[in-house]
């Protein structure tokens, strides 16, 4: 197995610490006067989504964790595993659990792309794009007229998320998402 | 990490006259108090024997023959050969540079002003550089002094000095989750220092940190408190959170000179540190006789980020880190 020294851990870096796989978030070098160097590394735990702080000496190595980036799309749920097929055309499926998925449940829209994490092979974590155009299902009628003013009002996209968005907006209407705030940025354009 | 497209410099040119009059400001303080300014080379054929700094060396080729030179690290032995050999007081303002990680408060090459009193001791040194700083900062600058057994015992509740090895590997994992199996009781007291008093020292005025364990001396005189402890005549400066400036009542004993050299040596052979030619010249310079005499080294980059509020070093150097 690969294995980093301490000293050139980089930010994306994922390391096994204590057992779990963990991604790299900082690595601060702390060089005493005279001494020992160390490295003050954060961390994010890729299992439960913990970060943490811990101290290395300079130069000490870390096991490098079988974590890969993988891009899949989504295809659906049957209740209990959600099932991605990974877009390189091998046609590869995977199931990740409700653990897995996490928070990106309330992003998942069919024939989309996500960033499926997997550790050993298997789906760990998924990642929604940044931006993902969505279709208003349930809210208020629009108030014919209003694009200038500066008021909002809930909604609910197709995928179960709901979010704030402008007066105007009707059922039906195809939004642009930043799933990163869970916010409205426009009406989608070209759809 | 090049490119050819990051042509700008890293620091603005606000930044680079106020670097200028500082230099300036420098020289001036020095010319006024005759200390004389030196130069001795960057490339040296001999380097330090510091365990814990990693040198740059370079290789030519002269009259057929190989010969490897060493970036100087800092102008310490050469400034001692020149003090031994009859030179006054000196000081130096130059480039220094040390194989080390590229960070916010670490650039390979930097500035580092360097001086060395004869006939002061390392308290007397500590009040110069109060001068100095005063000057730098047109206002009255008087640092706090605070031992590092008081330092210890304020900030991490425990006697450097006495504490058990288990004491200070339990303190130590219980701060940062390393050194259980730490058995070196200086790398523990270092973590320990960096963790937990750095953070809390010299946040209004600088302050000094004086009377080290002898076993990290260096190059200072060792000294008998007054508890009957053995200490270290070093002192180091710390002042919102950055370690500014190292300094010693000069070990002028060629004997105990030798020895640590040999232990430093000892000690990177041990670790599995690359061997470097380390240079004994000091050693004779000792033993023709050193006169009694305070130094210091300041980070001269770094006193630019506190007297600018900048938070990376690269912004006080023209071009620094990828830029270079």
């Amino acid at each position: 197995m690969a294995s980093y020294s301490t000293s050139e851990l980089r930010s994306g870096n994922k390391v096994m610490v204590d057992g779990d796989p963990c991604a790299v978030l900082d690595n601060e070098h702390v060089k005493p006067g005279k001494g020992q160097a160390f490295n003050r590394i954060k961390l994010r735990n890729l299992k439960s989504g913990r970060v943490w702080e811990r101290t290395f000496k300079s130069g000490e190595s870390l096991e490098a964790a079988d974590v890969m980036d993988t891009d899949m799309e989504y295809l659906y749920t049957d209740g209990e595993f959600y099932h991605f097929m990974l877009t390189d055309g091998s046609f590869e499926q995977h199931g990740a659990d409700a653990n897995a998925v996490g928070e990106t449940s309330k992003w998942l829209k069919e024939q989309e792309t996500y960033v499926v994490t997997l550790y050993n092979g298997a789906p760990l974590a998924v990642t929604p794009p940044n931006f993902i155009e969505l279709e208003v299902t349930e809210t208020d009628p629009g108030l014919k007229g209003d694009t200038a003013n500066g008021g909002s009002k809930p909604a609910i996209l197709s995928t179960g998320a709901m979010v704030r968005v402008p007066l105007f907006i009707n059922i039906g209407e195809v939004l642009r998402v930043d799933t990163r705030t869970g916010e409205y940025v426009s009406r989608a354009t070209g759809k | 990490m090049y490119n050819k497209q990051i042509w700008q410099p890293t620091a603005d040119l606000t930044t680079l006259q106020y670097r200028a009059k500082v230099f300036h400001k420098i020289r001036a303080f020095f010319y006024e108090r005759e200390v004389l300014e030196v130069d001795t080379p960057c490339l040296s054929l001999g380097s330090i024997s510091d365990p814990h700094i990693e040198v740059l060396s370079t290789q030519i080729k002269t009259l057929g023959k190989h010969v490897t030179y060493y970036l100087q690290t800092s102008p310490e032995y050469a400034m001692k050969r020149l003090l031994a050999s009859g030179a006054p007081s000196i000081y130096q303002l130059g480039k220094v540079f040390r194989a080390e990680e590229i960070g916010r408060r670490h650039s390979i090459e930097f500035t580092m002003l360097e001086w060395y009193r004869l006939g002061f001791d390392h308290w007397q040194l500590m009040n110069e550089i109060d001068d100095l700083l005063s000057v730098l900062t047109n206002d009255v600058i008087i640092s706090e002094r605070l031992s590092y057994q008081d330092a210890f015992l304020r900030h991490v509740g425990l006697d450097p000095f006495s504490a058990s090895l288990l004491d200070l590997q339990q303190c130590c994992h219980q701060h940062t989750e390393y050194g259980l199996e730490e058995m070196d009781r200086d790398t523990l007291l270092e973590l320990l220092f960096t963790t937990l008093i750095e953070p809390q020292i010299g946040q209004n005025q600088p302050c000094f940190i004086h009377s080290y364990p002898a076993s990290q001396a260096a190059l200072a005189k060792q000294q008998i408190e007054s508890s009957g402890a053995r200490t270290a005549a070093r002192f180091e400066l710390y002042w919102r959170g950055m370690e500014l400036a190292n300094g010693y009542f000069e070990l002028t004993d060629a004997k105990e000179q030798q020895q640590r050299l040999q232990e430093d040596m000892a000690q990177r052979a041990e670790h599995h540190k690359m061997w470097r030619q380390v240079d004994e010249r000091l050693i004779r310079a000792l033993e023709k006789g050193l006169p009694d005499c305070a130094g210091v080294a300041l980070g001269v980059d770094r006193l630019l980020m506190l007297l600018l509020k900048e938070t990376h070093i690269d912004a006080v150097i023209p071009f620094a880190g990828a830029h270079a």
